[in-house]
């Protein structure tokens, strides 16, 4: 992460670059969501950002999940700029490079773990052909073999989150967006995920981890913190000099 | 495959076959408030198929029963004596005689209704203290009563040796023979019109073209001309004509001038209301009825779908925030939200489509009936309920495709 006209930290090639991204409300009254940032994340960090409720926490994971749009400033995901494109163009990123983790799971609760995995691919313009073995293959890379016919309601919540993350995983996305993802889970619960969370970093999963809970954020190689819309992180590798942190320009 | 699409720089896509799965897949989640949704367009459609299929049996049945006789016969009013003040018969003498002359005519006859002023038809003489009875009284030419298709029971027609000596003779209808007491007619029997003596010559069974003859007495023209007089005022005379086949329309135009050449105007001639006119007749005013009445179930049925669809847009928000999250566009969510609506409609208009046909089977067989249905009818209404689907997922699906993500999935 690089405070405004500075240099990024990351020497990986930039997953994320947000160069100047900011949100305002409009509504009235204007609400400056999120100021003018700069936040560079390379492929295969892992990265947690925290602060308190209402700080732009989600303002800042639905533009880079190009679910909202910067009122000023670029995005860039794996290179291209994407935050002014056309929908259609933003639609096929979401598709292709972006995983999504919710802390509310948003498993069709009619479908069984399997089909909820296969819809990551319907949107996707993939042949259709295959798509049950990718699933199958996500469920099992999370550990979720042998619940594949199971139906959400039958489901624990860590296994929940988990079939939600064999989703956001199953076309192997450039980057994955976790937006609270141990909210709903008890301590327990939360270790589980949380190991799921750093076998993928281990696997070379680009990781962005929204969240409250500071044994999930001590995990991430870089902790940002957000407070009134301003992003702030400690200068250099954070394990050896955490000592200090830079805002971020506003 | 993903980094060949990804380097592609391709947009999100929806497969028509994903289409068609997820819009299933969106009906089964809440199955019977799907069903409860398709009634509408199930009664419908149904409605629609029923009654044009029952319309079309009827009217089948209808044109077999009337079609012979409606080639078959013509009818001659006396128009002028219907106008007059006075007693008229416009009608020549011989003609009977001038129109079977006419090609195409198998038998034509005068025949009026007889205004008794006097009296009534008893079977006792007058001055005996019997009730006598109000029966109709026609006077009619022999050939008249062979046009009409007259049937005996017993006896004789008279003929035209009683017409030409105007003779008091009379047929009696069944009915009124029974009335009078007339069980047999080998010692002669009569009867007294007005206190006219009249021989009884025949019985009939039954008439085929005039059923008012099947109630009364029938007496000879020229008889009841030399006792009653011409046709009253509101009794005018007429003709009927028993044509060939076919040929009745060719007969109605002719005939007037053949009777009455000097002033054609005088009398009117006329052929049975067609069959096709008939069946547009009986059934033009009740089917209006009823197609209106299915129509609004339509309506209804597409107002229920589009109201359904639109509560699910509403509670299904944070799944459109989910597929925004997954790749779809706005057209995307529409489609699908579309995609349920039609197939609602479509599933709606192939269950009425059926329930209309069973309908039509099951009054046809109990009528002993002949099933008529259109096949483009029968096919078209699925279609039909389709397009219902579709027209009512418009809004709904407009709304949902205006659902942001980031706030749906909040």
């Amino acid at each position: 992460m690089t405070a405004r006209g500075q240099t990024a930290v990351t020497e990986a090639p930039a997953v994320i670059r947000l160069s100047g991204a900011a949100c305002t409300y409009p509504g009235p009254p204007p609400v400056r969501a999120l100021k003018p940032a700069d936040l560079v994340i390379g492929r295969g960090e892992h990265v947690a950002i925290t602060g308190p409720s209402g700080s732009g926490k989600s303002t800042l994971l639905n533009l880079v999940g190009l679910l909202d749009r910067p009122t000023a400033g670029t995005i860039e995901i794996d290179g291209q700029d994407v935050g002014g494109s056309p929908e259609r163009r933003r639609a096929a990123v979401r598709a292709l490079r972006i995983g999504f983790v919710f802390q509310s799971f948003h498993l069709l609760p009619h479908r069984t773990a399997l089909e909820n995995v296969m819809l990551a691919q319907v949107y996707t313009g993939l042949a259709r052909r295959g798509r049950r073995a990718a699933a199958l293959d996500a469920l099992a890379q999370v550990g979720l073999s042998e619940r594949t016919g199971s139906l959400p309601s039958a489901l624990s919540g860590g296994e929940r989150q988990r079939v939600a993350i064999a989703r956001a995983l199953l076309n192997r996305p450039s980057l994955l967006l976790c937006d609270e993802p141990t909210g709903n889970l008890d301590s327990a619960t939360t270790a589980e995920i949380s190991s799921v969370l750093e076998g993928l970093h281990r696997d070379g999963t680009t990781l962005l981890v929204i969240t409250h809970n500071p044994a999930v954020a001590q995990r991430a190689q870089r902790r940002i913190t957000i407070r009134d819309g301003y992003l702030t992180e400690p200068p250099g590798p954070q394990a050896a000099a955490p000592d200090g942190a830079r805002h971020v320009q506003g | 495959m993903f980094r060949a699409r990804r380097q592609a720089g391709g947009s999100s896509r929806l497969r028509s076959r994903d289409l068609a799965d997820e819009a299933l897949a969106g009906l089964l989640q809440r199955p019977g408030r799907s069903v409860l949704t398709m009634l509408g367009t199930v009664l419908g459609i149904g409605g629609f198929v029923a009654i044009v299929g029952l319309s079309q049996t009827a009217n089948g049945q209808i044109g077999t029963a009337f079609s012979r006789l409606d080639a078959t016969e013509v009818t001659v009013t006396d128009s002028a004596a219907a106008a007059a003040k006075t007693p008229t018969l416009d009608f020549p003498a011989n003609a009977d005689a001038r129109a079977g002359r006419i090609n195409g005519v198998v038998a034509a006859g005068v025949w009026w209704t007889v205004a008794l002023k006097h009296g009534s038809v008893s079977a006792r003489p007058p001055g005996t203290p019997s009730a006598g009875l109000r029966l109709t009284v026609t006077a009619a030419t022999p050939d008249a009563l062979a046009a009409s298709g007259a049937a005996l029971r017993s006896g004789v027609l008279f003929n035209r040796f009683h017409q030409d000596r105007a003779q008091n003779v009379a047929v009696v209808a069944a009915p009124a023979a029974a009335q009078l007491g007339l069980a047999s007619l080998a010692d002669q029997p009569a009867i007294f019109i007005g206190g006219q003596p009249f021989t009884v010559v025949g019985i009939l069974s039954g008439n085929q073209r005039l059923p008012q003859l099947n109630l009364g007495v029938i007496v000879p023209e020229r008889t009841a001309l030399r006792i009653w007089g011409p046709p009253s005022h509101g009794n005018a005379a007429h003709m009927i004509i028993r044509t060939r086949l076919g040929a009745a329309p060719v007969v109605a135009s002719q005939v007037p001038v053949a009777l009455r050449p000097d002033d054609p105007a005088a009398l009117t001639a006329t052929t049975p209301v067609s069959g096709s006119s008939l069946q547009r007749t009986v059934t033009s005013s009740l089917n209006t009825l009823l197609l209106a009445l299915a129509g609004i179930a339509l309506i209804v049925g597409m107002i229920g779908i589009a109201n359904t669809t639109l509560v699910a847009v509403l509670e299904r928000k944070s799944e459109i925030g989910l597929r925004r999250a997954l790749g779809a566009r706005p057209v995307h969510i529409s489609a699908q939200f579309l995609a349920e609506s039609t197939a609602l409609g479509l599933f709606g208009g192939l269950t009425g489509a059926s329930l209309g046909v069973v309908t039509v089977l099951v009054v046809t067989v109990l009528h002993h009936w002949t099933a008529v249905l259109a096949p483009g009818l029968v096919l078209a209404a699925p279609a039909a309920g389709a397009v219902i689907g579709l027209l009512a997922g418009l809004y709904p699906g407009l709304r949902a495709s205006a659902v942001e993500p980031a706030e749906a999935l909040r």
